[in-house]
């Protein structure tokens, strides 16, 4: 504890008695410590400024295209901040189109859903098996769970597609959901949760009372779950909501779900790129709104599985 | 309530329970309930990976080694003729080209950006939680989406980065016509998406690196760059490798961004953008409907993407080995990237509660 720490933080304390700069450096060691440290200057802002700013925009620029028309595009390569006034009327353009609109959001809303929930509950029920029950073969098959994350999956697309044509479901959600139903992500992480998150008191609470196990999944189990189980779910109808390459090879134009609705748009009035941005806004506007509410547990989710690992 | 929540499609009976039954019949049946229900629950996705994972991966083999056609079906056993076939020709290569071009132009600046940008949000930034969300928004916007927008602004006449270039007084750059500007258009795209997602794993590293290693740091007067080089990032190594093989499983198979980067969706009139993905769907649905032949190039890519992460495997393990670190299990690999939350993996965990008494950023990470 000799030379004051790093000079331009020290500078201040310039002509303060010994005592007092030493105070300082504690002070600021101990907020090192727990991580705080000083208010970092206007610096930082600035590139979390423009940072956000490049987070936002080429959202904010799909609007402002959508918002336009073809030859306002044309003369203004880089849009005005201010929107014009034709986004209703884009909108109902992709509506009355023929990539069939309101089907896609419902179809993105069945099968995102239904993802959701199964994942959430069939990776609970898993988990709870791999964190706090004892079975033969519970550390072998756990290890498979994982290894089986690293397969590249998206590349078994043509036996896929031929099982699907037999079970006659070419072009039909169940094409989309059945797959999703459960993943091994879910099962790893719910069990992580678990492993930590539920004491064993409490399941055997429950077995003394003389609930059978699936009454004491559904009574104490799925509660203790819950924190995880919402990240989970909300990170599933994220997944859900965003893929495009099953969906688009399986149901293609006949039944779209939304991403491949745009690229249907945008194969379709490629001219147009007011009516296309219209509605890729209009299709990423749900998950924005979901981001607004659930935006703090996503930070969350991301950084726990980055932590817990 | 049991019966409504009924899991599995099994016929292994759970006793039914609140009904009155004798004594040792009620013994034997929760007997059997602790036995059997752990297989009960975790039968789901076995069973679902069993039919719809590695069937599949299994069968793709098979097809690949027949004539197999999307409309007439499986025809003729052909042994290796369309691995033969895909190999000689020049679309497969350049696939392989522009996939690998792709991926490491996006791979190692994203790396680097998320990097930094976890840096500048480990200060005791106000309103972290708001900054946080600020560059994860990204990640809730579709791929397909991020094509579409992205495409019309690289468009190589009237595009906003070109008329952006243009005001510094460079010339347009030919982002559709060129290979490497294609190139470098798409992996900004996967990057608008990624980086915030990246830095956030990063971010939740470093909160992870005991404070002890900052203060003796901060003692012997060492620099915030001197910092963040000798410190921090020797102490990510095991979380940047780990997100590299993630990255690289999801990368290798990129299909969306580069599909929709022109309207026809082919990868440009000279496949400049085409990625090998995309070569499977042209191969299977595109005009020669050729199931053997897309089969034969998934193989082939899933064995480069099965050696690169064994590489990759190899090179954690001797690292992390080199380190007082252990790599624990890999946690994220979903969709595309990395879909789902969490990823990294430091052993050593969470932020310790105490030291974040006064600090309720940990809060939101830990709770």
């Amino acid at each position: 504890m000799s030379a004051p720490p790093s000079s331009h933080l020290a500078g201040g304390i310039a002509g303060a008695g010994a005592a007092r700069a030493a105070k300082r450096r504690d002070e600021r060691i101990r907020r090192r410590k727990s991580q705080v440290g000083n208010r970092p200057g206007w610096v930082t802002y600035a590139i979390l400024g423009v940072v956000l700013a490049l987070s936002a925009y080429p959202l904010y620029y799909s609007f402002l295209l959508g918002s336009s028309d073809p030859v306002t595009i044309a003369q203004n390569p880089i849009p005005s901040l201010i929107p014009e006034g034709n986004f209703i009327d884009n909108a109902v353009r992709v509506i009355s189109s023929d990539i069939k609109f309101w089907q896609a959001v419902l179809n993105s809303v069945i099968a995102a859903t239904i993802m959701a929930v199964s994942v959430v509950f069939f990776s609970t029920l898993a988990g709870f098996a791999f964190a706090k029950l004892r079975f033969r073969g519970r550390a072998p098959l756990l290890v498979f769970v994982v290894a089986t994350m690293a397969v590249p999956t998206q590349l078994s697309v043509v036996p896929l597609f031929i099982l699907m044509a037999e079970l006659g479901w070419t072009g039909r959600l169940e094409a989309i959901i059945v797959p999703g139903l459960v993943t091994a992500f879910g099962v790893f992480w719910m069990t992580q949760y678990l492993e930590q998150a539920l004491p064993y008191e409490l399941i055997e609470a429950a077995r003394v009372d003389g609930c059978s196990m699936i009454r004491t999944f559904w009574h104490v189990v799925l509660p203790a779950a819950r924190p995880a189980a919402t990240m989970l779910g909300l990170f599933t109808f994220i997944g859900s909501w965003t893929a495009f390459f099953w969906p688009f090879i399986i149901l293609g134009s006949t039944n779209p779900t939304l991403p491949v609705a745009i690229q249907l748009l945008q194969a379709s009035y490629f001219k147009d790129y007011s009516l296309i941005l219209a509605g890729v806004t209009l299709a990423a506007l749900p998950l924005v709104v979901v981001f607004m509410f659930a935006g703090r547990q996503l930070v969350a989710g991301v950084m726990q599985g980055a932590v817990k690992g | 309530m049991a019966t409504v929540t009924e899991p599995a499609p099994s016929t292994t009976p759970t006793p039914p329970p609140g009904k009155s039954l004798p004594l040792t019949r009620r013994q034997r049946m929760s007997a059997l309930d602790v036995k059997l229900s752990p297989y009960l629950y975790i039968s789901p996705f076995f069973i679902l990976f069993a039919v719809l994972g590695l069937f599949p991966l299994v069968y793709t083999l098979w097809v690949s080694l027949h004539d197999w056609n999307l409309i007439g079906g499986k025809g003729e056993f052909v042994g290796m003729a369309n691995y033969a076939q895909v190999v000689q020709q020049e679309f497969f290569w350049r696939g392989m080209r522009n996939t690998f071009s792709i991926f490491l132009i996006s791979g190692v600046t994203q790396t680097l950006a998320a990097l930094a940008l976890a840096a500048v949000l480990n200060q005791n930034i106000r309103a972290k939680t708001f900054w946080r969300m600020g560059v994860l928004l990204p990640f809730v916007i579709a791929p397909v989406a991020v094509g579409v927008i992205f495409n019309k602004m690289f468009a190589d006449q009237n595009g906003f980065f070109n008329e952006l270039l243009g005001y510094v007084g460079l010339g347009p750059v030919a982002w559709h016509a060129g290979v490497l500007e294609s190139h470098v258009a798409i992996a900004t795209m996967v990057n608008f998406r990624w980086t915030g997602y990246v830095t956030l794993i990063f971010l939740a590293a470093m909160q992870a690196i005991p404070t002890e290693l900052y203060e003796a740091a901060l003692l012997d007067g060492a620099s915030r760059i001197r910092q963040f080089i000798s410190i921090t990032v020797p102490m990510l190594r095991p979380t940047i490798i780990f997100v590299v093989i993630t990255a690289t499983i999801g990368g290798l198979q990129i299909f969306d961004e580069p599909r929709v980067f022109d309207q026809t969706g082919l990868g440009g009139s000279d496949r400049q953008w085409m990625t090998v993905t995309m070569y499977i769907y042209e191969l299977g649905w595109g005009p020669t409907k050729s199931f053997g032949r897309a089969a034969a190039v998934s193989w082939i890519l899933f064995l480069i993407i099965i050696l690169v992460g064994a590489i990759n495997f190899w090179l954690t393990r001797r690292i992390a080995s080199g380190d007082s670190k252990k790599v624990a299990a890999p946690a994220a690999p979903a969709p595309t990237q990395a879909a789902a939350p969490g990823a990294g993996a430091v052993a050593s965990a969470e932020p310790t509660r105490k030291a974040a008494a006064a600090n309720n950023d940990a809060k939101e990470t830990t709770s």
